[in-house]
């Protein structure tokens, strides 16, 4: 097995000269000086002659029945061209990714705040507002079911949707539940084999996806009665699937292209303004822009699930963990969305990357009067990670041990079993990850002789020159899959075309995969190029002409679309050079193509490719499918769930101000396993943002939910860290190729978001001293908690 | 929606006077953002942007006459001299654009009680005055009497806010601010401490703690007797923890804060007794080495 260290820059300009710009080389993304510039056209940027703006009415209630909605004084607004609610729908109301639970447009009653019950197209965004105001809802406002014991006691407090009109295995309001044993599961006998125990109670606060670019997307109504639909979204393929139904067309009658999308971090795998759009183009034949705005983006995507999570782990003296149980509660909020994924997951991942012999888990997502809940990086692993590393730093302090020491105990390494019964069958650094964290060279202590307010909790906001700071290390590692799971197909689609333009071989790639800041556009030229030996790559616009590239999510683009590119390059390769031994009767075995010619390793060039494809071109189309899973089974969670396991670990320093409880992170070091780099610079944008978003969650951003209403839906008042909250982020890479992977790469995006958020918490218990069972961790928890 | 906008300060009082409940706009840096989340609806908009004498301040030595749109940028450049608590106020105004926009004026239009610069104006002294004019004529309104409930102020409807005058430091002066992220945050709650060595005086503020911007009198009245008795002004000997105590207690119980999305009740009162312990040591350390410097 080869194996290469990356560590910092430096090391990235050796790559850029060993291979320029294919695959190992960090060429720039085509849309990097763009958006610095402002200049990059994203999906709230685009205009259509004569086209209307759309809005929707949405439900200042979390849970209410629907009496009348009276629409007439609203149509008579001048420049109103139409007002819909569901009974204007003209397929099949309900949608949803993986349970269609979710009505278009709210049906006699509505779910959750903010849900959308009427939708207006006038001429200008202004005219539309106002006539929404105009549409009178009477409602008969009901008790929101928000809390779990609540949402458990559906006899006492009701039901979020009537049992009658379940859709899937959901019961009382559970929307989806999954149970795990393994080994001799958790019983008192089991118990009595450990000689410490510890456990806990901990809870995750609702974040939110944060992306900068709100919902929007342009709907053009086409002379064959379809519909053309622009828009920033995370997969085309599924959107159309869930769209077709509603709008009562055939799926080949939708048709999408990608807008510029502006951030996504699983916030766009639902529908949001898709359907309301589409359904306003056909009633007025005209097209419909809707852009969200700020607070109508809070309401308008799902939320990452708050949990709440009991967790209990044994070990043995000198630190060999004996078993494990875990009780987690998410809560899904109003409609399914990604539920059932989000609790396989935390299932089968809420273990982390330990061996243990002796496992007890169980799931369950609840439906609720809350926002709903959906994909968010990480999601399930997020959660979980919070918890089992928690218990890890309780443990090692109950054993008087190292921390780090006590996990490296317990790691995974490649042939162990997860708790599914899964054989971990590619490399699981795990130890080694955890070693090179602490071996990185600690940042110096505060200097207090030359103190920088900018340097301390509060910065400029002059809390502190140096009074009351106190700091903290905190180590952690994560656990999370690539790819989609339990027997989900989630192929990808790739179409390679490779021709003469102006005297030079250029290749084209085509895909439906969703550009959402990933850099996959660039890295598909990088594996153009490397397969096809040209220069010269254009990357097609994303759309729903060629077939389904999956999610741009789950850390499973590269791995997938990159993996399709890989295949149909390497087919066109195949058709090119047997077309020269057709053509010239070459007997070589050894025959590839590079610098913009085929040649032989042993007789060098054989012709150029300009000449042998003279005016035809190759254009070739490949599916790739990774191999197969299976659903965990229910009761046992056992099974061959997971495509690929993904590992990070971290450090993290911080300041904090004991006296007023504000947190400075000084550093957050990484160190992560990708396979392979495929873009170097990439992958560490991809772990340094990822630590960021995780360094949100520790400490400011959470959606504050009270009795089922939004109270925080702008960036007024929900905090995403700034430039002056980001630490440096050392990134240390791995490369210990996976055999299963397309170049043995690794899923990249998720795992440090997974890992870094339990590194800065730990660090801040250990300045504090405090139990801190909650996240976000907030100023008021560090300074009224007694000690823990 | 009309949009008025006046080339002279004469033509805004009478448009204002025309329009009486039109918003004036100077930096735009709370109005927009309040107008695209629907907060408010004005009947009209007043830009007062081409007023360029708004965008000046002067300096007669003894008050500063700061003009009601000097950005904040221009005051941190400018004016952290004669104006060293205002300065500091303003280096925690959002982030760099909003600080190249944005103005007292528009802090005291808002009358938010988690406006920044209020603070720093109450521990300016009770000299601090808000010049308001009006086709009737001007007249300086005190900043004791200028806040007078949840974003309310004494503006009559015709009156523009022109300029603020604020006496120029005479001691230290120290401001401190919580937010839950550490640059670009709205106060959880804001603490301002100047001494005043003068008049024997010193000044204090309390941001986001109440429902409007108030002063902590006890706490002034406090630390104004032991100062004196003790002749800790002439002095400059330390305070001793007891009055350090003692004044964050009463700067403590001067606040009444609600909970609310952004913290607790009992969270902002705990930091402002912290914030008022630590500005006050900062200014005194700062007093005590000029006076032993004198000496």
């Amino acid at each position: 097995m080869s194996a290469r260290t990356i560590q910092g820059q430096k090391n990235l300009q050796n790559i850029n000269q060993a291979s320029k710009d294919g695959i190992g080389g960090s060429p720039l993304r085509p849309d990097g000086n763009l958006k610095v510039k402002g200049e990059f056209a994203y999906s709230s940027d685009m205009w259509h002659e004569d086209m209307l703006w759309g809005t929707a009415l949405r439900s200042p209630h979390p849970r209410a029945t629907i009496l009348s909605v009276d629409i007439s004084e609203a149509l008579k607004v001048p420049g109103v061209y139409a007002v819909l609610t569901h009974q204007d729908i003209p397929g099949s109301k309900y949608y949803g990714l993986e349970i269609q639970d979710q009505p278009a447009l709210a049906i006699d009653k509505v779910r959750y705040h903010g849900e959308a019950i009427a939708l207006v197209a006038a001429d200008h965004p202004e005219t539309a507002r106002r006539a929404v105001k105009k549409i009178k809802v009477e409602y008969e406002v009901l008790t929101p079911i928000v809390t779990e014991e609540q949402c458990l006691d559906p006899g006492t407090y009701g039901y979020v949707h009537e049992p009658h009109e379940y859709k899937s295995h959901a019961y009382g309001n559970i929307c989806h539940e999954q149970r795990l044993v393994s080994g001799l599961g958790v019983t008192d006998e089991v118990r009595a084999l450990a000689d410490v125990i510890v456990s806990g109670d901990y809870e995750v606060g609702m974040q939110d996806q944060a992306f900068l670019g709100p919902e929007s997307g342009l709907a053009v109504p086409a002379e064959d009665g379809g519909i053309d639909l622009y828009v920033a979204t995370q997969w085309l393929h599924v959107d159309r699937e869930q769209m077709a139904p509603v709008l009562d067309l055939p799926e080949e009658k939708v048709r999408l292209t990608l807008a510029g999308v502006g951030g996504a971090f699983g916030g766009r795998e639902d529908i949001s303004m898709q359907i309301h759009a589409c359904l306003l183009a056909q009633h007025t034949g005209k097209p419909v822009k809707i852009v969200y705005a700020r607070d109508e983006s809070f309401y308008g995507h799902v939320h990452r699930h708050p949990a709440r999570m009991h967790y209990e782990h044994g070990a043995t003296r000198d630190g060999k963990l004996v078993f494990a149980d875990c009780r987690i509660v998410l809560d899904g909020g109003a409609y399914a969305s990604a539920s059932p994924a989000v609790v396989g997951n935390a299932a089968s991942l809420g273990h982390g990357p330990y061996v243990i012999p002796n496992v007890k888990m169980h799931a369950i997502a609840l439906y609720s009067n809350n926002p709903s809940c959906g994909a968010m990086r990480g999601f399930g692993a997020v959660q979980a990670a919070f918890g089992y590393e928690s218990q890890m730093d309780k443990l090692a302090a109950e054993l008087g041990l190292d921390p780090v020491e006590l996990r490296q105990l317990n790691t995974m390494s490649e042939g162990d079993y997860m708790p599914t019964g899964q054989q971990i069958d590619s490399p699981a650094p795990v130890a080694d990850l955890l070693r090179r964290a602490k071996e990185m060279p600690l940042p110096p202590p505060l200097d207090t002789a030359h103190l920088d307010v900018r340097q301390l909790p509060g910065a400029l906001s002059n809390t502190s020159h140096g009074e009351g700071i106190v700091r903290g290390v905190g180590y952690s590692v994560g656990i999370k899959n690539v790819g989609f799971s339990e027997g989900f197909d989630d192929y990808s689609t790739a179409r390679v075309r490779l021709e003469v333009i102006g005297g030079e071989p250029v290749a084209m790639v085509h895909t439906a995969m969703a550009e959402v800041g990933q850099g996959g556009v660039t890295v598909h030229a990088q594996i153009a190029r490397t397969e096809l030996g040209v220069e010269q790559v254009t990357i097609h616009p994303a759309n729903t002409e060629v077939g389904s590239a999956g999610s741009t999510s789950a850390s499973r683009q590269t791995y997938m679309t990159g993996g399709a590119v890989k295949l149909a390059a390497e087919a066109v390769k195949r058709a090119l050079i047997e077309k020269g031994r057709r053509r010239y009767g070459w007997t070589h075995d050894d025959i590839t193509l590079a610098g913009g010619k085929v040649v032989s390793a042993r007789s060098g060039a054989l012709v150029s490719m300009v000449d042998l494809l003279g005016d035809e071109a190759i254009d070739l189309t490949r599916e790739h499918h990774h191999r197969p899973t299976v659903p965990f089974d229910k009761e046992t969670g056992q099974g061959f769930g997971h495509v690929q396991y993904t590992f990070c670990a971290n450090r993290a320093v911080v300041d904090v101000d004991v006296e007023l409880g504000l947190v400075k992170v000084v550093e957050l070091t990484a160190v992560q396993d990708v396979g392979k780099a495929l873009n170097p610079l990439s992958v560490v944008g991809q772990i340094q943002g990822g630590c960021t978003q995780a360094l949100g969650l520790a400490v400011m951003e959470e959606i504050i939910v009270r009795d089922g209403k939004v109270r925080n839906a702008s960036f007024t008042d929900y905090l995403i860290p700034t430039i002056l909250d980001t630490p440096p982020i050392p990134v240390e890479i791995l490369e210990l190729p996976d055999p299963h992977a397309p170049y043995g790469l690794r899923g990249v995006g998720e795992a440090p978001t997974v890992s870094a958020t339990p590194s800065i918490v730990a660090a801040i218990r250990n300045a504090t001293g405090l139990a801190l069972n909650r996240i976000p961790v907030r100023p008021e928890h560090l300074t009224t908690e007694l000690p823990g | 929606m009309e949009f008025l906008r006046p080339a002279t300060w004469d033509e805004a009082l009478a448009a204002k006077a025309e329009y009486p409940t039109a918003l004036p706009i100077a930096g735009g840096t709370d109005v927009m953002v309040e107008m695209n989340f629907d907060v408010h609806r004005p009947s009209a908009i007043l830009d007062l942007n081409r007023i360029t004498e708004l965008t000046q301040w002067s300096n007669d030595g003894g008050v500063v006459r700061l003009g009601a749109s000097v950005p904040y940028a221009r005051i941190i450049d400018e004016l952290s001299g004669p104006l060293p608590g205002l300065a500091l106020a303003a280096h925690t105004v959002g982030s760099p654009q909003i600080r190249n926009r944005g103005g007292v004026g528009g802090n005291l239009g808002a009358a938010s009680p988690a406006g920044d610069s209020h603070p720093a104006l109450l521990a300016a002294g009770r000299d601090v005055f808000v010049e308001a004019a009006s086709v009737r004529g001007t007249r300086l309104i005190p900043i004791d009497d200028f806040y007078v409930g949840v974003k309310r102020n004494s503006l009559a409807a015709d009156e523009l806010i022109r300029a603020v005058h604020i006496p120029v430091a005479d001691g230290p002066q120290q401001f401190s601010k919580i937010g839950t992220r550490n640059a670009m945050v709205i106060a959880v709650c804001a603490f301002g401490f100047a001494l005043h060595p003068k008049d024997g005086t010193v000044g204090t503020g309390i941001g986001s703690a109440a429902p409007t911007p108030r002063r902590a009198v006890e706490a002034e009245e406090y630390l104004r007797g032991v100062l004196a008795e003790r002749g800790l002004w002439e002095s400059g000997d330390l305070l001793g923890t007891e009055v350090i105590q003692r004044f964050g207690e009463l700067v403590k119980a001067a606040a009444s804060p609600i909970d609310d999305v952004r913290g607790t009740a009992d969270y902002r009162r705990h930091a402002l007794a912290v914030m008022a312990r630590r500005t006050l040591t900062w200014t005194w350390n700062d007093y005590s080495k000029q006076i032993r410097s004198a000496a």
